[in-house]
């Protein structure tokens, strides 16, 4: 449609024969639309785009450089900080990253909490995600419901660790108490609660004629555009190619789950709403799944690996057993011995594959912590997807890539 | 007109005197009054304080109910700069220049440990308090402050913009602060 | 734990020691990842051989990220992972090199997804990547002087004046 309005224009009509001339629009670090800090320098014909140049690192906070300072533990509360929207995934990930490492095997039951807890993550940052491009379309009222529900999530994590935003959500080996019934209650609740919600937010926008015109083919990237960037995640899904790192490398007992994988067709940001949403559905699956495997369990108890080397032993422990009390003491100053090696872990984030490279040299802390973040690769696909669209079909391609100025940059 | 909703308060009038059909007091106290509860916010949110802050602004925890219904997101028309984030030193000179845009009477608040102090990032690339480049009033500490906190900071900046005075924004020592920052 | 896809890596093992012979120089299994280091002039040779086979088919580039280690020869390192799809065989490919040749060429003609990927590396160490379109800084301020990654660099700013380093321990 945008060809044959371009069509139609001639040239000597509009203002003289100066009708090409390029503008160039700063939209810039602090901008309402961008959701995040990050600038893009637009040039501009009209209101099309020809092209543009992107500026990243206005939150460059050096997590690889301080990584390599702390000890393993003492590093959970960086990787929070990395995607903060999701933070239970990017612990999880890292924590599991490093009991690759260490060799550590994890018990069924912490496997099975830990799945709750990535898919809410999961669940959380999508539905952020689609009602910011509600937002970003004029649907404002969607994004004031559905961050309600996210408060409820921040109400688990709350019980489970603590703390709503920034989790570091579990320890080396699994967590470090065991969930209250306060947390199971309001687990079950949420899970009782939410399909209603989501199911009245996508009537609402997924066959709503305004949306679809303004969703529909915007920002398209094909599959081996997207794969040569490197695309992961929902962006590549949309796209057409069914990678998903739970299914190709599964990690943390995802085989013993049933779910779907959904893929797109075309790439566009439509794609990408309706393949986040549909990811929504199967998360809540996994989760209820998750939780009946867990009823179904004898063992109520169990919350972390037996391995006092690595994980905390218990307090009774400590008092009475001295290997016990040099373990304790060994792991709160971070003097644990890693192996020496390297290691490749990936989980799959809210955005995609999120890898965690770690490089021991058998020191208390990691000699190179490389941090494989989503975002930070695939928002170099964004200038081709944005070309000779407009600016506000640009702003939208945005905010429905997810980007969060904290992994871009790290 | 009949009305059955009487359930709703009123502030408390500034101390003057009142006669009939007048009723007097000092300038700054009734501007201080009208400013407090309808201060216009520019939310300068880059991570994780920024989305504490959407949480302060959703229906939970409703940041409108202390007047801060209406976001402006260009300088000009705000008279509270709300940063929320970490400031990279690659981002302070664009922090100075939106305080510098934004017309007087302004009020800073600096939300979480990053803004207040640098926060946990004690590095070569982050700003170690946002207070290096502006003025600020109020710091609200937390990684990232409970909406609470964010609340209560506000209340605080609210007692600040109540009690100032008339006088203060051309007074020598407001100059000197903004000298000490470079501002003009 | 990657499952190695045995086949697979050996065909890859011995395509490159066809092609490229001598420049292979070690070959090894890290735990679960297939590792090869190799002399860094071949490496856009040796990526886009593995890109266009059509039976190994490494055609995503999962990540590339930099490395310093200060006591060794050749302290700079680039670390490739490379992934196939299809076949689901991961790699890490190693190449170094020294301080005062401290070029390697640049892999964004093979995958475009390397272009920024290459400039943190270079904001990080200063590795410089020849032939690559735009090689600027992307994290840091285009101002500074020195490649923070560095062993010898520490991570606070070195200009605080306010610190007093009793208090600290240093």
């Amino acid at each position: 449609m945008k060809e044959d309005i371009r069509k139609n224009i001639d040239p000597e009509d509009v203002a003289g024969s100066e009708v090409h001339e390029f503008v160039t629009l700063n939209v810039g670090p602090t901008h309402p639309a961008t959701h995040g800090v990050f600038q893009n320098v637009m040039t501009m014909d009209g209101e099309y785009i020809v092209d543009t140049v992107q500026t990243i690192g206005y939150i460059h906070r050096a997590f690889e450089k301080i990584a390599e300072r702390r000890a393993y533990y003492q590093i959970l509360p960086l990787t929070d900080r990395l995607n903060y929207c999701s933070s239970a995934l990017n612990n999880t990930g890292y924590l599991m990253a490093v009991e690759k490492l260490l060799d550590l095997e994890i018990p069924k039951r912490v496997q099975y909490m830990r799945v709750i807890i990535m898919e809410l993550a999961r669940i959380a940052d999508h539905n952020v995600c689609n009602s910011v491009i509600g937002v970003d379309t004029g649907a404002l009222t969607v994004f004031t419901y559905m961050f309600q529900d996210r408060e409820k999530i921040y109400e688990i994590w709350e019980q489970i660790c603590g703390s709503r935003l920034t989790t570091s959500i579990g320890r080396i080996g699994g967590f470090e108490r065991n969930w209250n019934e306060k947390a199971w209650s309001l687990l079950r609740t949420f899970m009782k609660e939410y399909p209603p919600r989501l199911k009245e937010f996508e009537t609402l926008l997924s066959r709503n004629r305004i949306f679809l015109d303004r969703t529909v083919d915007v920002g398209a990237i094909s599959a081996e555009k997207a794969l040569n960037y490197g695309f992961t995640g929902p962006n590549l899904r949309a796209a057409g190619v069914d990678y998903d790192v739970r299914i190709a490398a599964p990690y943390c007992s995802y085989e013993d789950f049933e779910f779907i994988i959904p893929v797109g067709t075309t790439g566009d940001t439509h794609d990408r709403f309706m393949v986040r949403q549909e990811e929504m559905w199967q998360s809540m699956s996994i989760i209820n799944q998750a939780i009946a495997k867990l009823d179904a369990m004898d063992d109520k108890e169990t919350f972390n690996a037996n391995n006092d080397a690595f994980v905390m032993p218990a307090k009774e422990k400590v008092y009475n057993d001295m290997e016990s009390l040099i373990y304790h003491f060994k792991q709160v100053m971070g003097e644990i011995d890693p192996p020496k090696g390297e290691i490749y872990h990936a989980v799959e984030a809210a955005n995609g594959e999120l890898g965690f490279y770690i490089v021991s040299d058998g020191g208390r802390s990691p000699y190179r912590l490389h941090f494989r973040r989503p975002c930070f690769i695939y928002y170099q696909g964004y200038p081709d997807m944005i070309k000779g669209n407009l600016l506000s079909d640009a702003i939208i391609t945005l905010s429905s890539m997810n980007v969060i100025a904290g992994e871009l940059d790290a | 007109m009949d009305s059955n909703n009487n359930n709703f308060t009123v502030v408390d009038a500034p101390e003057g005197i009142s006669g009939s059909g007048f009723f007097a007091t000092r300038m700054d106290k009734a501007i201080g009054l009208a400013r407090l509860n309808s201060l216009w916010p520019l939310p300068f949110a880059t991570s994780c304080c920024g989305i504490e802050f959407m949480a302060t602004m959703a229906p939970h925890y409703d940041m409108s109910r202390f007047g801060m219904e209406r976001l402006s997101f260009s300088p000009r028309q705000s008279d509270l700069l709300m940063v929320m984030g970490t400031i990279a030193k690659k981002m302070g000179p664009i922090l100075q220049e939106v305080y510098i845009q934004m017309a007087e009477p302004r009020w800073v608040i600096a939300v979480g440990a990053c803004a207040a102090s640098g926060g946990i990032f004690d590095t070569y690339s982050v700003l170690q308090g946002i207070d290096r480049v502006i003025p600020v009033d109020v710091y609200v500490p937390g990684c990232p402050p409970r909406p609470e906190q964010i609340i209560n900071g506000i209340l605080k900046i609210q007692e600040l913009v109540h009690n100032e005075s008339g006088r203060r924004r051309y007074s020598s020592e407001y100059k000197e602060l903004l000298a000490k920052y470079g501002i003009e | 734990m990657f499952i190695i896809n045995q086949e697979i890596l050996n065909l890859t093992s011995e395509k490159l020691r066809n092609r490229f012979g001598e420049a292979i120089l070690t070959e090894e299994i890290e735990m679960d990842m297939p590792v090869y280091v190799v002399k860094k002039e071949i490496i856009v040779d040796l990526l886009r051989l593995l890109y266009d086979d059509e039976t190994l088919r490494y055609r995503f580039l999962t990540t590339l990220c930099g490395i310093h280690y200060p006591e060794s020869d050749q302290p700079f390192g680039v670390i490739y992972h490379l992934h196939s799809l299809e076949n689901n065989q991961r790699i890490r490919i190693k190449t170094f090199t020294t301080l005062e040749d401290i070029a390697i060429p640049s892999v964004t003609a093979v995958f475009a997804g390397a272009n920024w990927m290459e400039r943190e590396a270079f904001d990080f160490y200063g590795i410089i990547f020849t032939g690559h379109p735009n090689l600027k800084r992307i994290l840091n301020v285009d101002e500074m002087d020195y490649f923070p990654m560095r062993k010898e660099y520490p991570l606070e700013d070195g200009t605080r004046e306010d610190k007093n380093d009793d208090f600290f321990g240093r």
